[in-house]
């Protein structure tokens, strides 16, 4: 599904961080990327949404070259990039409404898209937000506004959800909920999923298939098979442990500080 | 703040006043009591006449900088290329009292209503301009990325974020303008009118010393400046509720 090919990506007077970079995700499979800071991962998650464009070699999805935004792929980021004027509901229609604003454009929202499409309040059930609905952001736990996210997200039916760090900031037990929630999400409505993460133990949890970045400039996919990725009880199991050891171990034999 | 706490604020200030009247003993500070009955006595005989015509001033000198600097600040603080353009020339003109150009713009454009709703506009523009483009360039990266993933291009980002993002920037500017725009408003209506507030308080306390319908007069220009301040409020909790929860 996602297909990079010789990526070469550095910001301006910064030494690149990707250099003729390879890397390949199949659709429906979990990926987490995992780094220290400054290792280009949320880079490299701005390129797949289309936010930032290659100096060289190309992004592509579904076969076409990324050039800007796709409007079947979704984006959560860190702060979840809720509009603190609109409440929860309007937040998530806010996809629908921007691609009513356009029009089935087949630019700024899909060619067969109609203005009916708008299934926000299924979502707001889904997701638990019923109550929630008429609140703003700034009356909402942080729980609340990761889950307003994600149905914004998952309102415009996306194929492909890039997360950047999308829990970092909950407490245990809320992440644990919002990570088991997102996983089984992505396996109903068959997403391909790639989430950004610093934390070995968030890669190890939810990436089936985890890229580790390096200190850059990054030129080889450094790729760990963890087949039972948000399986039950796995965050308890001796492989599990075992897979966060070897990822530390790893970044730590690179020298690399997470 | 509540109601009845300006209320309140207001009665004080009449008490304030009451007591500073018998202090002072003389006809250029009549009593609150005999200025009101002044006011109600004059509202049909002309000052309301003159409030309704300053009322139209102030009110198109606002609605036209609202409608000019807005946009302007909007497209301004949106674009890092214009606002890099721009910033010097605001830089420069900002500080300027609008004020001083009066005659300049008398000149200009004679002595209608047109040159006093210019000299208001000038003021306010700036003013505006200023506090929407700083709102406008301070917005998080991240919500215009967040909008961009969701397929909103530039049309989409002025209508869904920059815009609503600015309303309380144009409220804060209008409400900070309020007393400017009042306080110039006075003065372009001293001189070459017979109508407006500005004139009727000059005309009746200098030409014809008649002092409770002057005082009669600055209540209705503080009923003026009040009331447009009370409706920016209104507007302020009808269109940015957000800011008003939590």
């Amino acid at each position: 599904m996602i297909n990079i090919h010789s990526l070469t990506f550095q910001y301006p007077n910064h030494p690149p961080l990707f250099q003729n970079f390879n890397w390949e995700v199949a659709r429906g499979e979990t990926w987490a990327i995992l780094g220290p800071s400054g290792c280009g991962k949320t880079t490299l998650l701005y390129l797949l949404a289309g936010l930032k464009q290659p100096a060289a070699g190309e992004v592509r999805i579904d076969g076409e070259r990324i050039a800007r935004p796709r409007p079947r792929s979704g984006l959560i980021l860190q702060d979840y990039g809720l509009l603190p004027w609109a409440t929860v509901r309007d937040n998530v229609a806010l996809g629908v409404k921007v691609r009513d604003f356009y029009g089935p454009d087949g630019k700024h929202s899909p060619a067969n898209f109609t203005a009916k499409d708008n299934n926000a309040d299924v979502w707001i059930r889904r997701l638990g937000l019923d109550e929630a609905a008429d609140k703003f952001p700034g009356q909402l736990s942080g729980g609340q506004r990761q889950r307003t996210a994600i149905a914004r997200t998952l309102v415009l039916e996306p194929d492909l959800l890039l997360m950047d760090e999308p829990f970092s900031s909950l407490d245990a037990v809320t992440r644990e909920d919002l990570q088991n929630l997102t996983l089984s999400l992505c396996q109903e409505q068959k997403i391909t999923l790639v989430i950004v993460t610093h934390s070995i133990e968030e890669a190890a949890m939810l990436g089936k298939k985890i890229l580790l970045l390096d200190a850059p400039p990054n030129r080889t996919a450094q790729v760990f098979e963890n087949p039972n990725a948000g399986m039950d009880g796995y965050h308890n199991s001796a492989e599990f442990h075992a897979m966060c050891e070897r990822l530390w171990a790893e970044m730590q034999r690179r020298n690399v500080p997470a | 703040m509540k109601r009845r706490d300006v209320l309140l604020a207001a009665l004080a200030l009449t008490a304030i006043w009451q007591v500073a009247a018998m202090i002072v003993t003389m006809p250029i500070l009549p009593a609150p009591l005999t200025v009101l009955v002044v006011f109600f006595r004059e509202l049909p005989n002309g000052l309301l006449a003159h409030f309704a015509v300053s009322l139209w001033r102030v009110m198109a000198g606002m609605l036209l900088s609202v409608l000019a600097a807005a946009p302007a600040g909007l497209i301004i603080g949106g674009s890092k290329k214009l606002n890099r353009l721009f910033s010097p020339v605001i830089y420069l003109l900002y500080p300027i009292p609008k004020v001083v150009f009066v005659p300049v713009v008398i000149l200009f454009l004679g002595i209608g209503d047109t040159a006093k709703i210019t000299i208001m506009f000038l003021i306010l523009f700036f003013q505006i301009v200023v506090l929407v483009r700083d709102q406008a360039s301070g917005i998080a990266p991240q919500l215009i990325q967040s909008l961009q993933s969701l397929g909103a291009g530039r049309r989409a980002l002025f209508r869904f974020v920059y815009l609503p993002a600015s309303l309380p920037a144009i409220l804060t500017a209008l409400r900070q303008s309020i007393g400017t725009a009042v306080a110039v408003l006075y003065i372009t209506e001293l001189s070459a009118t017979k109508y407006g507030l500005g004139y009727y308080i000059y005309y009746r306390g200098s030409t014809l010393l008649d002092y409770p319908s002057m005082y009669a007069g600055v209540i209705a220009m503080s009923l003026l400046g009040l009331g447009m301040y009370f409706t920016v409020d209104w507007l302020e909790r009808k269109w940015c509720r957000w800011k008003f929860v939590g």
